[in-house]
């Protein structure tokens, strides 16, 4: 299993109610089923990944973010909603995050740091979009439409009232390295934010 | 039947006549005394019984859902695209149990059968009967072929109503529901639809109240219009402009009022040959049967109350182009099993077929079933 979903599993208590939005092929709710008694579902629009999670037994709906929402989902359904490497794709990253932590209590999620060194470094020779191993697109191709840095990210939290529980910096294989944490909006790859409403 | 048969068909198939002579209640409280159901399966029970899938019929379908009754038969079962060696529903692991449901026209007990009390065909005295009484029948069918839990109920349209009801009426005797093309419950607009349909077979003067098998007559016209209004209900408005588009039967306009596109003499031929097969009783009953299907309506109108008795897995599919029971009718159900928290996964398939789209395989559809159901029998254990 990939090393980013295998932190975030360490954040699902058992017999938690999930939802994955874009769950890719299922893998991370199969694990959960199995080994943590986990319940729930993924969205997805990728029409062979829905027919991978059907075939190996995780609840799928086909839905599109950005053109269908939440708005089929009550609040407070989910103990836990997970978005991992989807935020910076999705029209409105906002809205979404917005809407993860109405209907769940909870939520994890990942994205690339568009402040890492070697973007920066990037952008300041080249004058060009920053093209790497985790961004691999052209500036006109790419489903990445909301690039952000930990910074920034951390700055629409506080202005939106989520409390950040877990923060863990991880390079492009998702390896919690000692020198990301030193400095993290310049040497982190890629974050895992487990966030949750102020209030709650 | 194709010479050599494809290796993928279930090749001849014999349908059977089961008896029952316990009483059936009614949902609207009358009872049938004793009744057949027709029934064919295919492929083989296993020995804990846990490989049986239960299919259902649509409105104007059968119990011969796959296979050839004789080497003559021109066209296979109804859903032999699905059904079969390899195919979606593997007859190779599966053992499948498909029924002409009660009320219909195909041998199983409905309004052209003898009522016993009269010596006649009963006509408009046979009882109009609904989603939840087949499958109260379904269940006895299962008890008496040993079939505690069925793997899964599958069926498209009306007979994806059927496995809807199963799992809310027999939460712990199926593990799967399949259902395809379906919806809740009917709109106005479908209501309206199958009224037209009632109103023009009730109002050929071949009717005779329903008594016209002792009249030695059918209402052929008004059977005919009815098909005609509920087979543009099946097809798209791409599906058929494809077909038939503006084509003429001849070159050119003859400024009368004989059947000169293609689409006119098509709809007549169809609805001709359904006149003379079908039988003008069922299909009101039918698409009665269709009007009054609504779960939630015992439980304040609420779908998701309604299903949080079920327990069994679903697999919800729409199509794209469907505009009789749209994506969003299946969207509506799904959401409700969502706030119901039922194990539900959804896909809404692009075709452009229709309604009719669930009778059709197309590469996604027949991934996403071969998959769904190839998992119901490995948990089988087939």
């Amino acid at each position: 299993m990939r090393t980013d979903l295998k932190i975030i599993e360490q954040w699902i208590k058992p017999g938690s109610h999930v939802l994955d939005l874009g769950c890719g092929d299922g893998t991370l709710l199969d694990y959960l089923q199995r080994e943590k008694q986990a319940t729930g579902f993924g969205l997805e629009i990728n029409q062979d990944h829905i027919t991978t999670c059907m075939g190996r037994g995780v609840s799928v709906i086909e839905q599109n973010l950005d053109t269908q929402g939440l708005g089929n989902f009550e609040d407070h359904t989910f103990d836990t909603v997970l978005m991992t490497q989807a935020l910076q794709a999705v029209r409105r990253p906002d809205m979404v995050l917005d809407e993860m932590l109405r209907v769940g209590r909870e939520g994890v999620v990942t994205f690339p740091n568009f402040a890492y060194w070697r973007l920066r470094w990037y952008l300041m020779r080249r004058g060009r979009m920053p093209e790497s191993e985790t961004l691999p697109y052209k500036w006109y191709n790419t489903p990445n439409i909301h690039l952000c840095t930990f910074k920034d990210f951390e700055a629409l939290c506080y202005r939106k009232g989520f409390r950040i529980l877990t923060r863990t910096v991880v390079d492009g294989e998702h390896q919690d390295r000692w020198l990301s944490r030193l400095w993290p909006n310049m040497l982190g790859q890629i974050a895992i934010y487990r966030i949750t409403r102020e209030d709650s | 039947m194709p010479d050599p048969l494809p290796t993928d068909s279930v090749g001849i198939v014999t349908p059977q006549t089961l008896h029952f002579d316990t009483p059936i209640t009614l949902a609207c409280s009358r009872t049938l005394e004793s009744y057949d159901l027709v029934i064919e399966t295919y492929g083989e029970l296993n020995a804990d019984a846990s490989n049986a899938v239960l299919i259902c019929h649509a409105l104007s379908g059968h119990h011969h859902a796959a296979g050839y009754h004789s080497s003559e038969d021109r066209k296979p079962g109804w859903w032999d695209s699905c059904i079969g060696p390899g195919k979606p529903i593997d007859t190779n692991r599966f053992f499948v149990v498909s029924l002409n449901n009660l009320g219909g026209c195909h041998g199983s007990t409905g309004p052209g059968s003898t009522n016993p009390q009269t010596g006649q065909p009963y006509g408009p005295d046979f009882p109009v009967i609904t989603v939840r009484d087949w499958v109260h029948s379904q269940a006895l069918l299962a008890d008496r072929l040993g079939i505690e839990c069925w793997a899964a109920v599958v069926g498209g349209s009306l007979g994806g109503m059927q496995a809807l009801q199963w799992s809310l009426d027999y939460p712990d005797r199926l593990r799967h529901a399949v259902v395809i093309a379906s919806t809740p419950r009917l709109s106005a607009q479908n209501i309206a639809f199958n009224e037209v349909a009632r109103q023009a077979i009730t109002s050929d003067r071949e009717f005779h109240a329903g008594r016209y098998y002792q009249y030695n007559t059918l209402p052929r016209r008004g059977l005919m219009l009815a098909r005609m209004v509920g087979h543009i209900t099946y097809l798209s408005d791409a599906s058929m402009g494809e077909k038939f588009g503006r084509e003429l039967r001849d070159q050119a306009y003859k400024f009368g009022y004989d059947a000169e596109f293609q689409v006119e003499s098509y709809l007549r031929y169809q609805g001709e040959r359904f006149s003379e097969s079908f039988d003008a009783n069922t299909y009101l009953l039918m698409t009665k049967a269709l009007d009054y299907f609504d779960p939630a309506y015992e439980h304040d109108n609420d779908l998701a109350k309604a299903l949080r008795g079920a327990c069994c897995e679903f697999l919800v599919l729409s199509f794209s182009t469907d505009w009789r029971f749209t994506p969003a009718r299946s969207e509506e159900l799904v959401n409700a099993m969502i706030s119901a928290r039922c194990k539900v996964s959804y896909a809404e398939i692009d075709a452009p077929w229709g309604h009719d789209a669930f009778l059709i395989p197309t590469p996604r559809y027949t991934a996403i079933f071969q998959a769904y159901m190839d998992r119901i029998a490995r948990e089988a254990g087939v």
